[in-house]
């Protein structure tokens, strides 16, 4: 033990001695492990974020798209082929135990208007249920209701981010008109802002009308009782596996889907989408985390070429220290400990400087991160690695000096 | 009755240099008792250095026998010359070779650090070795705070501080002034009347006048050996 602390002195020594030399040798590390650390902090506080995007989407909730159209060799994305019809909702209602609410929409992009304003979006016709299955709580006024259903009122509900872009203040909107396709309708709601899915699309750009209303008046009777979207809302957490599977089984009863064919429409979980999407990001975690790495080596390769210099500078001294008896190892592990004190101490430097640089970037570019301890834990054993790795040649090199020749060495 | 300290037979040096082989020494037979103060002579490419070099154990030698104490050391590991320096032999350069960022004191604690068992109290003997070659006062000085004269008595402490039972001096007059010099060979008389084995390499006769008994070698071999 006591060979590894006098290594240990010797090595603070020689830092001490060569404080700019030292610095700068451990700036390569201090950075690699900084940008490592600061790169694990963006990327886990991204995937927390957006895990917590997913669960805000709603609760418990599947989705259900209709199938895709194909054309030729050309596919449709989701809910081009007009699979899904209302009388599915309403059986999914009815003979699904695990299922709480059944909602379903139907959505068409269209211009709005009110007095001398208007903007393009996205219009929803669907059910009072919407509500409870997205979770999404009203901010002003009411949403729509059954009553507004059964008489295909011309009531709409307007996203949050449709009534900043209509109307000046937001107190008043409620009972004011605007007009859809011609057709006015009376503001009966403001919805509360739900912000961005993971994907980026703004969720509080869109307006809600009645589903029965939508139909009559703005979709037009091409496509009775068609649905591009059901969603369900499960009782529980632990039931949304058992709603997805029993949704499944009567939508394939529904649609006479034989045993091996593919469903005519798909089905998600807000569980499936988190999985995926954290896999794309502890991708995205790992690609950043090994160019931040390779920075690491370089650093380390930084520490190797300084400390052959070093060893060639002070051949005279490592040739004095074996003329009074230094054996190999000693040399040996003299500059190892020097070589690995450097590193580990560029590695704390650069775990602080990760952390400030994560804070700053919380602090300056709204980004969350997250400070992993687990992280600083590995670059710390990181760190060092580096320094007994790429020390270990210059040590090597320093230990099997001839005694002599270091002695004559000028 | 004194027992020889060293003891070599037929001692010979082989290296390669520029792709020839140079025989440095060319059969040394050399006996040398314990307590003696001797001076190995001979003009610069003689073979005194490298003669110099095998009886310190920095170098091994290519054919014979030496004997260090009555132990064989004749191929021995490059670890167990280590030890032996550090427990048998203490060296004295022409240039000090003092480590320059370390104080006086430090210096003379080097050979400590490599002292297997270790011991305790290795700050109070490296400060009486200082002050037994006059230099307690100078113990938290650097290399170039001090003088040639006193960096080679540092060099003299660090060389007596593991109670080495022989002391290898290397031209240790030779970056000196004749003053100086003389201080100096006056420290290492002193160090053989306590009992301690000194053998000084020089090609200075004046030194060599200095002591008891006086080498010769030339060519790689002894051509002289007197003594008073």
């Amino acid at each position: 033990m006591n060979i590894w602390l006098t290594a240990l002195r010797l090595a603070i020594g020689s830092l001490r001695a060569y404080k700019v030399r030292s610095f700068l040798t451990m700036l390569g590390i201090i950075i690699g492990i900084g940008s490592v650390i600061v790169m694990i902090n963006v990327g886990r506080g991204a995937e927390v974020n957006i895990q917590e995007q997913i669960r805000n989407l709603g609760s418990n909730m599947l989705m259900i798209f209709s199938g895709s159209s194909r054309s030729g060799g050309v596919r449709g994305g989701f809910g081009t082929k007009p699979s899904l019809r209302v009388k599915d909702a309403e059986a999914i209602a009815r003979e699904c135990p695990a299922v709480a609410e059944v909602t379903y929409s139907i959505v068409k992009n269209m211009q709005i208007v009110a007095g001398n304003s208007n903007w393009g979006t996205s219009v929803q016709g669907t059910t009072p249920e919407y509500r409870l299955v997205r979770n999404w709580p009203v901010k002003y006024g009411e949403f729509i209701n059954a009553h507004h259903m059964k008489s295909a009122a011309s009531v709409v509900v307007l996203g949050s981010a449709v009534a900043e872009n209509l109307f000046e203040s937001w107190e008043d909107v409620i009972g004011q008109k605007i007009r859809i396709n011609n057709f006015p309708f009376r503001i009966i709601g403001v919805m509360n802002s739900k912000g961005r899915t993971p994907a980026g699309r703004d969720q509080d750009d869109v307006v809600f009308v009645p589903y029965t209303t939508a139909m009559r008046k703005l979709m037009g009777s091409r496509l009775p009782g068609v649905v591009h979207f059901i969603g369900v809302s499960a009782h529980s957490k632990q039931l949304v596996a058992e709603a997805k599977r029993e949704v499944e089984e009567l939508l394939r009863q529904r649609h006479r889907i034989l045993t091996e064919a593919d469903d005519d429409f798909t089905l998600r979980t807000l569980d499936e989408i988190a999985a995926a999407s954290e896999k794309t990001g502890n991708i995205m975690t790992l690609l950043l985390t090994s160019v931040a790495a390779v920075s690491l080596v370089v650093g380390g390769i930084g520490i190797m070429n300084v400390m052959l210099v070093s060893v060639t500078e002070r051949t005279r001294e490592i040739g004095i220290r074996m003329a009074v008896g230094a054996r190999e190892r000693d040399v040996l592990i003299q500059f190892l400990v020097e070589s690995t004190t450097m590193s580990f101490v560029g590695g704390l430097l650069g775990i602080l400087l990760g952390i400030g640089a994560s804070r700053a970037i919380t602090h300056l570019a709204k980004w969350p991160t997250i400070i992993s301890i687990d992280a600083i834990f590995l670059a710390t054993l990181f760190s060092a690695a580096v320094g007994i790795f790429f020390g270990f040649y210059p040590a090597r090199k320093a230990a099997s000096l001839d005694p002599i020749e270091a002695l004559n060495y000028e | 009755m004194v027992k020889p300290i060293i003891r070599t037979k037929q001692l010979i040096k082989r290296y390669p240099m520029e792709g020839e082989t140079i025989v440095a020494l060319k059969g040394i037979d050399l006996e040398i008792q314990s307590g003696e103060f001797l001076a190995v002579m001979g003009p610069s490419g003689s073979g005194k250095s490298t003669l110099m070099h095998i009886l310190g154990l920095l170098d091994s030698l290519t054919e014979g026998t030496y004997e260090l104490e009555g132990l064989n050391v004749s191929h021995i590991s490059r670890e167990m010359r280590a030890d032996l320096r550090n427990q048998k032999i203490g060296f004295v350069f022409q240039t000090f070779n003092l480590l320059a960022r370390s104080t006086a004191l430090d210096n003379v604690k080097l050979p400590m650090l490599y002292l297997r068992p270790r011991i305790n109290g290795s700050h109070k003997k490296a400060m009486e070795a200082l002050k037994s070659v006059g230099l307690a006062d100078r113990a938290s000085h650097l290399p170039r705070q001090l003088s040639g004269g006193q960096q080679q008595r540092v060099a003299i402490a660090r060389a007596l501080v593991n109670n080495p039972a022989l002391i290898l001096a290397d031209e240790p007059t030779g970056n000196l002034d004749t003053k100086t010099g003389r201080e100096i060979m006056d420290l290492l008389s002193s160090l053989h009347e306590r009992g301690i084995t000194v053998i000084i390499v020089t090609h200075d006769p004046e030194i060599g006048r200095l002591t008891r008994r006086r080498i010769l070698v030339r060519d790689g071999i002894i051509i002289q050996d007197e003594e008073d």
